[in-house]
C-alpha cells in the first residue's frame, strides 16, 4: 500500500516539474526576456529532442542503423504544410495528418528493408531517404526545388515543449513494455529473439513507424515555425546530425538521447559561422566515440532520480 | 538505334568509373565485411590530388593518375589503421558509424582547407577531340577513360589470381582465422586491400574529373553511392560482380537521363538498390548462404 502512494507521489511530483519548467520558460518569452536567436535555439532544441528520442528507438534500442530519417521528416513537414496552408484546416489537424504520413511512409519503407540486416539496411535506409527528397523536387504542387515560403507560424513553445515531453514519454513506456523487452532482445541477438517466438520483423517495423511517426511530428514543428521547406533541408546531412545526437548520448539510452539533442543544439548555435568545422567536429566526435566508447557516452544507461539520489548521498 | 548506340557508348565509359570505385567496396567488403562509406570521399581526394599534380605540379594526365593513386593509397591504409582497426572486433553498427564518420571528415576537411566551391579540371590537361565514327560521335576522353578502366581491372585481376599476395588476400576472405594459421599476415593483407581499393578510387576520382571537368568536395557522396549499388548489384564482395555490376549502372543512368526523365537519375539507381535487396541481396552472381549462429 505503502508503495502504491510512494509511486504516486513520485509521478505527481514530476508532473509539478515539468510543469513548473514549462511556466517558467512560457514567462520568460511572454514577459520578452528571451531574444530571437534564443527563441530559435529553444525551438531547435526541441525539435531535436523529438528527432534524437525517435531516432534512439530505431538505431540505439532495436539496433537497426536507419540512415533515412530526415525523409520522415520531410514526409510530415511538406503533409502538414498541404494540410494547413493549402486547405485551411487547423493544425492539430495538420499535426496529425503529418505523423500519419510520415508514419505510412516509414511503414512503407520499413516492411521491405527491414528484413535487410545491418549495413544493408542503411544503405537501404539512406537511399530511401533520398529517394523522398527527388520526388519532392520533382512535384510541382510544392514547388519543386524552391520549396514552400511563408507558411503560417503556428508553433508556439507550448506546442513544442509539449510535443518533446509527449515523445519521451510514449518511448519511455514503449520501452518499459512487454514490447520494449521484445525490442531490445532483436538489438541483443536476432537469431536468438526469433527462436524465442519473438516475430522480429514485426516489431522492427513497429519501432521503425513509431519512430518515423515522431520524426514526421518534428518535421511539422519544424514547418510552421521558420517559415519555410524546402527539400534541400532534409538531405542526409540532416540524417547525419540525428545520428551524431544518437550516438553521442548512448545508443539505447533515451536520456542520453536528450542531452545530446540539447548539447548538439548549442554547439550547432556556437558553430554557426563556421559551418564546414562544425561538420569536420561532429565527424571526429561520431570516430572518437566509436573508438573509445562504442557504446556512447551513456551507453544503455539512464539518467533517473536514482543516479541523483546516489550522486547525492554519496553511497549505494 | 543510332540514339541507342550512342547512349551506349556513353553509358560504357560512365560504367568503367563505376566499376573501379565498386572494385573498392567489394574488395573490402569481401575482406572484413564493411561497407567503407568513405570509398567515395578517397575517389574525391583523388581527384583533388590529380588536379594539383596537373596544375601546381605540371604533369600530364596518366603522372597525375599515378600520383594520386600512390597518394589515396596511402590514405587508405592510414584511415585502416586509425579508424578501423580498434573496431575490428566490435560491432558491425559502431563500425559503420565510424566510416559514416570519416566520410564526413574528409568531406568537409577538404572544404574547410580548399573552400566549397568547385574547380574546374584544366582543359590543357586533356584537349577534346571528337571522332565521328558511322556517324556516333565519340570523344577521346571518353576512350581514355574506358582503356585505363578495363587496363586497372586487368592489372587487379593479374594481382588477384597469380601473385601471391593476391592469394593471401582470396585467403583471408575467405577464413580469416584460418589464413593466420597458415602464416598469412592478416593486418598487412587488410592494409594491401585497402591501399588497391583507394588507389582504384583515385584513378575513378581522376577519370570524373576528366569527364565532368568540375570538381568538388561533395563530389564522392552520389558517384560512391552509386558504385556501391553496383558493387551490391553484381553481389559484393565479388570482384567480377564489381565490374559487371558497374557497368550496368553506367548503361543504365545514361539510358534514364537519355530517355527519360534526368531528374530521377539519382533516384532510379537508389530504386535499382532496393530492387536488388528485396529480390536477391546476395546479387547477380552471388551464392546465397545460411546464416551462422
Amino acid at each position: 500500500m505503502q508503495e502504491k502512494s510512494k509511486s504516486w507521489l513520485k509521478f505527481l511530483s514530476e508532473v509539478i516539474l515539468l510543469v513548473l519548467l514549462f511556466t517558467l520558460v512560457q514567462y520568460a518569452l511572454s514577459a520578452g526576456l528571451v531574444n530571437q536567436s534564443y527563441q530559435i535555439t529553444l525551438t531547435s532544441m526541441c525539435i531535436n529532442v523529438i528527432l534524437a528520442v525517435s531516432l534512439n528507438l530505431i538505431n540505439g534500442f532495436t539496433g537497426q542503423l536507419s540512415l533515412g530519417h530526415a525523409g520522415f521528416m520531410a514526409v510530415g513537414a511538406y503533409a502538414s504544410v498541404i494540410i494547413t496552408n493549402f486547405m485551411d484546416l487547423p493544425f492539430i489537424i495538420g499535426i496529425l495528418g503529418g505523423c500519419l504520413a510520415a508514419g505510412i511512409a516509414g511503414f512503407v519503407v520499413g516492411v521491405p528493408t527491414l528484413r535487410l540486416k545491418g549495413d544493408y539496411l542503411a544503405i537501404a535506409t539512406l537511399a530511401f531517404g533520398e529517394i523522398i527528397r527527388v520526388v519532392l523536387q520533382n512535384i510541382d504542387y510544392v514547388n519543386g526545388p524552391a520549396g514552400i515560403v511563408g507558411i503560417t507560424k503556428l508553433t508556439t513553445w507550448s506546442w513544442l515543449y509539449w510535443a518533446a515531453i509527449l515523445t519521451i514519454l510514449v518511448i519511455v513506456n514503449l520501452m518499459n513494455s512487454s514490447y520494449g523487452r521484445a525490442i531490445v532482445s532483436i538489438r541483443e541477438d536476432e537469431v536468438a529473439s526469433e527462436l524465442m517466438g519473438i516475430n522480429t520483423t514485426g516489431y522492427k517495423v513497429l519501432a521503425f513507424v513509431i519512430g518515423a511517426m515522431f520524426a514526421g511530428l518534428a518535421g511539422v514543428l519544424y514547418a510552421h515555425y521558420f517559415y519555410i521547406i524546402k527539400p534541400e533541408t532534409f538531405n542526409f546531412l540532416k540524417s547525419f546530425d540525428m545520428l551524431v545526437m544518437v550516438v553521442l548520448g548512448g545508443l539505447g539510452s533515451t536520456t542520453g538521447a536528450v542531452i545530446a539533442a540539447i548539447f548538439i543544439t548549442f554547439l550547432t548555435l556556437a558553430l554557426q559561422k563556421y559551418a564546414a568545422m562544425r561538420m569536420v567536429i561532429y565527424s571526429l566526435i561520431l570516430i572518437i566515440v566509436m573508438i573509445y566508447r562504442p557504446q556512447g557516452l551513456m551507453g544503455t544507461k539512464e539518467l533517473s532520480r536514482k543516479t541523483f539520489a546516489r550522486i547525492w548521498g554519496g553511497k549505494k | 538505334m543510332l540514339e541507342f548506340s550512342q547512349q551506349m557508348i556513353n553509358g560504357l565509359s560512365l560504367g568503367a568509373i563505376y566499376a573501379l570505385i565498386a572494385l573498392g567496396y567489394t574488395m573490402v567488403y569481401g575482406i572484413i565485411k564493411l561497407i567503407n562509406f568513405a570509398h567515395g570521399d578517397i575517389m574525391m581526394v583523388g581527384a583533388y590530388v590529380g588536379f594539383f599534380s596537373i596544375t601546381l605540379l605540371g604533369t600530364n594526365i596518366v603522372v597525375a593518375m599515378l600520383v594520386a593513386m600512390i597518394f589515396c593509397a596511402a590514405l587508405g591504409v592510414i584511415m585502416e589503421k586509425i579508424a578501423y582497426r580498434p573496431l575490428r572486433n566490435s560491432t558491425r553498427i559502431a563500425a559503420l558509424i565510424t566510416a559514416i564518420g570519416l566520410s564526413l571528415f574528409l568531406e568537409y576537411i577538404t572544404v574547410v582547407i580548399l573552400g566549397p566551391a568547385q574547380k574546374v579540371f584544366p582543359a590543357s590537361a586533356f584537349p577534346v577531340k571528337v571522332y565521328n565514327i558511322a556517324g556516333l560521335s565519340i570523344l577521346n576522353k571518353q576512350i581514355f577513360v574506358f582503356v585505363s578502366a578495363v587496363l586497372l581491372m586487368l592489372i587487379l585481376q593479374y594481382i588477384i589470381k597469380r601473385t601471391k599476395t593476391g592469394k593471401a588476400m582470396r585467403a583471408v576472405s575467405l577464413d580469416q582465422e584460418a589464413a593466420v594459421l597458415m602464416g598469412i599476415s592478416v593486418d598487412r593483407t587488410i592494409s594491401i586491400t585497402f591501399a588497391i581499393g583507394s588507389a582504384l578510387a583515385a584513378a575513378a576520382g581522376v577519370m570524373i574529373g576528366v569527364y565532368y571537368q568540375t570538381i568538388n568536395p561533395l563530389m564522392g557522396i552520389i558517384p560512391g553511392l552509386k558504385a556501391f549499388v553496383a558493387a551490391v548489384l553484381g553481389g559484393i564482395g565479388l570482384i567480377p560482380g564489381a565490374m559487371v555490376g558497374g557497368f550496368v549502372m553506367g548503361l543504365l543512368e545514361t539510358m534514364v537521363s537519355g530517355y527519360g526523365n534526368s531528374l530521377y537519375r539519382d533516384a532510379v539507381a537508389f530504386g535499382v538498390l532496393i530492387i536488388i535487396l528485396l529480390i536477391k541481396p546476395t546479387g547477380l552472381f552471388g551464392k546465397n548462404t545460411g546464416e551462422k549462429v
